[in-house]
């Protein structure tokens, strides 16, 4: 009954907010929504207790979706250690993104519409990730589609707006092509679409071919592929990234909870869920590592330049995917939802932070017109210190000191490092990559608080007169996200990648190859071949309990970081163990620093020099300010594009070819007979009826006497 | 029971007829006026017969049921023949409850209302007719006879450039029909007979079925209609008035679906695998070329239009798929497009009877006086734009997977109108709702009123209900869809001797 109620009362929320808000008002429809969503985040802690370790994982079937002959489509919600994850980060978020929004749209008179769309979106990302077939996962992941078009353009008569939710829309549209065609060919394949039965097929299929558009492929690698290109569209990609910073048109809750913590994640999700198919897919595998490197490097080098505090933080949430998306590809599945985990909470606090500047500072978004508030909003500058802390990754290797972003985001660095050591294509680059987007990352992080809160105020004095801290309500959920953004690294850390892991992911996911290198069954067996070696005369009994020592004694040698294993290195060498070296593990953090100096250097030493410098309009400037001129080309080539063909199809192909050469030639005599036809209309209907049915005698005689004639 | 649902609205008709022809001058103010009464009461009845077909309607059996017979030209091998299977009896079910609908949107005709009331009615009897019948030349009587209706309410209730409209509709699907004619007339004397229970049964010869096919083909193609014969449907449906662009879309075009799934595909099955690439190929242009000229269309009429044919092509895609999904999903589509394409039609006439224009750059902002509407008219695009959920998607996405299993090309095809229906209708939606009211014209116009309300409510439940539970229609449809593949299969294994 809790998952039923978990899914599907956010719905009910939303229908109640959406069709009944002229009975029940605003403060009603956000009440009941805001009633329900945190109803299914205290629920989803349960549940989340209940799968992973009271290992109750089970599937709760609801309907039939579509049913012919074996093709099977239901309704249901499966709950295993992969989807409760997602159940918590989406359920949390969006709770606290609903109580913050009653401070933030406070002012807006369609509140309840705001609250239906957000609770929709919500019951859509939950209809995701509880999906237990491909059909179902795509209900939610167009719905999570449809949710966010509707809140990006929730200020429909901003003309930028609603463009803004057109180009989200149809550039998902264009990844959901991939996905669809990807269905379409695991149905062709596997003749099913429920994952258990796909992901179980897995390898009997791997040697197949599939013929494509008149090519053959490996039908694992196709479909993987055409999974891909819908995770690239929903997860904002290279090639698919323009939607994203232009979403920013939504209202600031929305980007927190849509364009940063939950729906943009889907498209990882979706690689972590289909694991089976990238594992028997090297080659999209690899594919998919060039995209996410890509896209961490290129949204971080795009976010140095620009000027609105959310397209900052929009880029760094398509950097930080990019992170996500190699991990993914290298094999790092655990590693990347990890991230997703931590990068939910500080994202989400840096984006609600970044809103209580804005509503702080009366709607400015425009981060030259800013500086110097630190005094007028001093509770928002330590929590959205503490969101650029745990994003950059700030940290000490070796100890269990760091933000969230520490482990999550260093891991997959060092990891990227170890995969490319152990040969994994392009394991090397993503770490290279890794590394200097953490730089990137820290400097454009840090000119951000800068420009914000530091030095003199440069827009007009009456905004800072003004200025004010952010109600109780809307502070609340960011003190908890910074909460999150602390500690949701070290506490998770054993659970999702560590000592726990597998039991924490069961089948759901691969542990990884640090928990599977440190406590792996290889690792437990070299430490019970030494046990042996030294003790041999030992009962078996002892020799567990010694496998069972050491395995307790592992983590308070490396107490929770891969520094700690490296740094104390014997014991992990000495047993097979994974570790990175140590240059590796500081590598992040020296960039990270050397960022933050940078940044300090330009815009708060000497305050006015980053400005001067992005006056000057270098050539790079413009580049990144431009986003390597991305919307200008798609612009040309897409929108121009369609518009011109169909012009073409329409005036030359139907007029003047098909029309022109066809009926109306015919038309042209016709007409003359249309002339008598309109004198003729003073006559009765029965006058026509009667014509008729003459016809109608007429062409049955002729019928029957042409058949009469053999 | 058939012959009472199908004749049911003529009998309407004829109450309304013989009220014209025998009253005096002075009562005719009297008729005009209850002629909308007794057409939706008619209609009413209809629909509830219809239902009652249904539940008498067994699921499982997949041939033909609740066969009527009348001897009728016994001697040349006719007769009087009714009787629906799986494929027809959602058809019959579908025009039976748009007429009221239809109807229903009418109520503000003025202009001669008792013939409108009456070219409907007559109409629907036609429509279901064919539908119904178990015999060609009945076949034949109904399809061609639905025309002229459809002739008269395009070229007499229609818009400015109704003439030229009519004359293309029905020159093009009269000359269509002609070839199909021949068609019949050579099938008959093949056959000895019109029954089209016997001629399911008839082997014809490879050579001849080629001819047969194209010769149908031409009329089901117009009617669908298919690229490059869709020029006659925009014309047709924006000069048609309201209901008539409702039932053109929802039910006649249907027509030329139901003309596959009955005679092409069955009957000759060799030509059809033979001119299967040939149907994928148009298809797939249809979809694509017709999506990008919606794109560019400025009256919403021609736009909606250009959609439906983009939709029709995937409909005959999955058809010619000849797979279980692909039938399936173009029959699924076939019936969840006439009710949202009905839909969209009628939410352009809610703004057309308010401000009597087309024209999509005339609107814009309607949300701010218009709420309601515009989550009506949201609710409908976003269902033509295959959004899971709603009946929309089920129809595409069966369609292109079973059509994925015999042609990867067709299906990747189809699915780049998938993109491009977004864009185009997305688009539309913008400048007709959203952003500011700068029309100073459209500064008084009114949300909807009840009677609309009761128009959209119906729409939007079947719309919802089949998106989330398709299994209400594919259940009925499914036994004699495997029964007309299985036929198809074996045909074909047959002939490949």
């Amino acid at each position: 009954m809790a998952p039923i109620l978990i899914v599907f009362g956010p719905f009910a929320g939303s229908i109640i907010a959406g069709l009944f808000q002229r009975f029940i008002g605003d403060r009603g429809a956000q009440v009941i929504t805001t009633g329900f969503l945190v109803l299914s985040a205290l629920l989803s802690a349960w549940v989340f207790y209940d799968v992973i370790f009271a290992e109750n994982a089970r599937t709760i079937p609801l309907a039939t979706w579509m049913q012919i002959g074996d093709f099977h489509a239901t309704w249901s919600l499966r709950l295993d250690p992969l989807s409760a994850v997602m159940l918590v980060v989406v359920t949390s978020v969006s709770a606290l993104v609903h109580v913050y929004s009653w401070g933030y749209m406070s002012d807006d008179p369609h509140r309840a519409r705001f609250f239906s769309y957000l609770s929709l979106f919500t019951f859509a990302m939950l209809m995701l990730v509880t999906a237990d077939d491909f059909l179902q996962l795509f209900f939610g992941w167009e719905g999570v589609g449809l949710a966010s078009y509707l809140l990006i353009g929730f200020w429909y008569k901003k003309k930028s707006a609603n463009n803004a939710a057109i180009k989200a829309f149809v550039t998902n549209r264009v990844g959901d092509f991939g996905f669809a065609l990807g269905i379409m060919a695991i149905f062709a394949v596997f003749g099913s679409v429920s994952f258990d039965s796909v992901f179980s097929d897995v390898e009997g299929m791997s040697a197949l071919s599939w013929s494509f558009l008149g090519m053959e492929y490996n039908a694992i690698e196709l479909i993987a592929f055409l999974l891909f290109i819908g995770a690239m569209g929903k997860s904002a990609q290279f090639f698919l990234h323009v939607w994203l910073p232009d979403a920013m048109e939504g209202p600031t809750p929305v980007s927190a909870l849509i364009h940063a913590a939950t729906m943009v994640t889907a498209g990882v999700f979706l690689v972590c869920r289909c694991y089976p198919l990238f594992e028997a897919a090297p080659l999209t595998s690899a594919f998919v590592t060039i995209i996410g490197a890509t896209t961490a490097l290129y949204a971080a080098t795009v976010g140095l330049a620009q000027n609105d505090i959310k397209r900052v933080i929009a880029y760094s949430t398509c950097s930080q995917l990019g992170y996500m998306f190699f991990a993914a590809g290298l094999g790092l599945y655990s590693a990347a939802m990890f991230h997703l985990f931590t990068h939910a909470f500080f994202k989400a606090l840096l984006f609600l932070g970044a809103g209580s500047v804005i509503h702080g500072l009366h709607n400015e978004q425009d981060m030259r017109k800013m500086g110097g508030t630190f005094q007028a909003l001093p509770a928002t500058y330590l929590l959205m210190i503490i969101g650029t802390l745990a994003l950059t990754g700030v940290g000490i290797p070796g100890t269990p000191l760091g933000f969230a972003g520490f482990f999550s985001k260093d891991m997959i660095i060092e990891e990227a490092f170890m995969m490319g050591e152990e040969g994994v294509p392009f394991g090397m680059l993503a770490f290279w990559v890794g590394v200097i987007a953490a730089g990137l990352t820290s400097f454009y992080s840090w000119r951000l608080i800068f420009m914000t809160f530091h030095g003199k105020f440069r827009g007009e004095k009456e905004v800072l007169d003004h200025a004010h801290e952010s109600p109780p309500v809307m502070m609340i959920p960011l003190i908890l996200l910074a909460v999150g953004a602390i500690f949701a690294g070290i506490t998770f850390k054993d659970q999702f990648v560590g000592r726990n892991a597998f039991t924490f992911w069961e089948e759901s996911l691969p542990a990884g190859p640090y928990a599977e290198g440190n406590y792996g069954d290889e690792y437990r067996a070299s430490l019970a071949e030494d046990v042996l070696a030294g003790h041999t005369d030992l009962e078996s009994e002892s020799l567990e309990a010694a496998v069972g020592e050491g395995d307790a004694s592992a983590p308070s040698q490396t107490t929770d970081s891969p520094a700690g294993a490296a740094a104390s290195g014997e014991v992990g060498e000495a047993h097979g163990g994974h570790h990175p070296p140590t240059w590796v593990l500081w590598t992040p953090l020296f960039v990270t620093v050397f960022g933050f100096a940078l940044a300090w250097f330009l815009y708060v030493r000497h305050e006015g020099f980053g400005a001067r410098l992005a006056a000057r309009k270098g050539p790079l400037h413009s580049f990144l300010l431009n986003k390597w001129y991305f919307d200008e080309l798609y612009h040309f080539v897409f929108v121009r594009g369609t518009a011109a063909l169909g012009d073409i199809f329409w005036k030359v192909g139907d007029r003047r070819i098909i029309d022109g050469f066809g009926p109306n030639g015919f038309a042209a005599s016709a007409m003359a007979a249309a002339r008598r036809l309109s004198r003729a209309q003073s006559g009765f209907l029965y006058h026509y009826a009667f014509v008729m049915l003459i016809g109608v005698v007429a062409l049955t005689l002729w019928a029957m006497t042409g058949a009469g004639g053999e | 029971m058939l012959s009472a649902v199908t004749f049911a609205p003529l009998a309407g008709a004829l109450v309304i007829i013989l009220f014209k022809m025998f009253s005096r001058a002075e009562d005719s103010a009297f008729i005009e006026k209850n002629a909308r009464g007794v057409a939706l009461l008619t209609t009413l009845v209809t629909f509830a017969l219809s239902i009652m077909v249904l539940i008498q309607f067994d699921p499982q059996n997949p041939g033909f049921q609740m066969v009527e017979y009348v001897p009728w030209f016994t001697e040349l091998g006719m007769g009087y023949r009714m009787g629906v299977d799986g494929l027809s009896v959602l058809f019959v079910l579908l025009t039976a409850f748009l007429m009221p609908i239809a109807i229903l949107a009418s109520w503000k005709v003025e202009k001669r209302v008792a013939d409108y009331m009456i070219a409907f009615l007559l109409l629907e009897t036609l429509m279901i007719g064919v539908f119904c019948a178990l015999d060609i030349v009945l076949f034949y009587i109904f399809f061609e006879g639905g025309l002229i209706p459809m002739f008269l309410i395009i070229g007499v209730w229609g818009g400015a450039n109704r003439v030229y409209a009519a004359f293309k509709f029905f020159l093009y699907t009269l000359l269509g029909s002609v070839l199909m004619l021949v068609a019949m007339v050579f099938m008959y004397l093949q056959a000895g007979t019109t029954n089209i229970e016997v001629l399911l049964a008839t082997p014809f010869a490879a050579e001849v079925q080629t001819w047969l096919w194209l010769a149908f083909f031409a009329s089901f193609a117009v009617k669908m209609p298919m690229w490059p014969v869709h020029t006659w449907l925009p014309d047709a449906h924006v000069e048609a008035p309201t209901a008539g662009s409702v039932i053109l879309a929802s039910v006649l075009l249907k027509m030329g679906g139901y003309g596959f799934l009955r005679f092409s595909i069955p009957m000759f099955p060799d030509a059809t695998a033979y001119f299967t690439p040939l149907v994928f190929t148009l298809s797939v242009i249809a979809i694509i070329y017709t999506s990008l000229v919606a794109f560019r269309q400025t009256d919403i009429k021609k736009l909606i239009a250009y959609s439906s044919i983009a939709h029709m092509g995937l409909v005959t895609m999955g058809l010619f798929a000849l797979t279980e999904l692909g039938v399936q999903g173009a029959i699924f589509q076939m019936l969840s497009h006439g009710i949202v394409a009905g839909a969209l039609f009628l939410a352009v006439g809610v703004i057309y009877d308010r401000m009597h224009t087309r024209e999509i750059a005339f609107y814009g902002g309607l949300v701010h006086r218009m709420p309601v509407y515009a989550a009506i008219l949201a609710l409908f695009s976003l269902a033509n734009i295959g959004l899971p959920g709603t009946s929309g998607f089920v129809g595409e996405i069966m369609a292109m997977i079973g059509t994925f299993q015999v042609s990867t090309w067709a299906a990747a095809g189809a699915a780049i109108g998938v993109i491009l229906s977004a864009v185009y209708m997305l688009t539309a939606y913008r400048n007709l709702v959203l952003g500011d009211l700068t029309n100073p014209k459209l500064a008084e116009i009114n949300d909807m009123n009840i009677r609309e309300w009761a128009i959209f409510m119906p729409l939007i439940i079947v719309t919802l209900v089949l998106g989330f539970f398709s299994t209400l229609i594919t259940d009925v449809t499914a036994a004699s869809v495997e029964q007309l593949l299985s036929n198809y299969q074996a045909a074909l294994a047959a002939s490949a001797q």
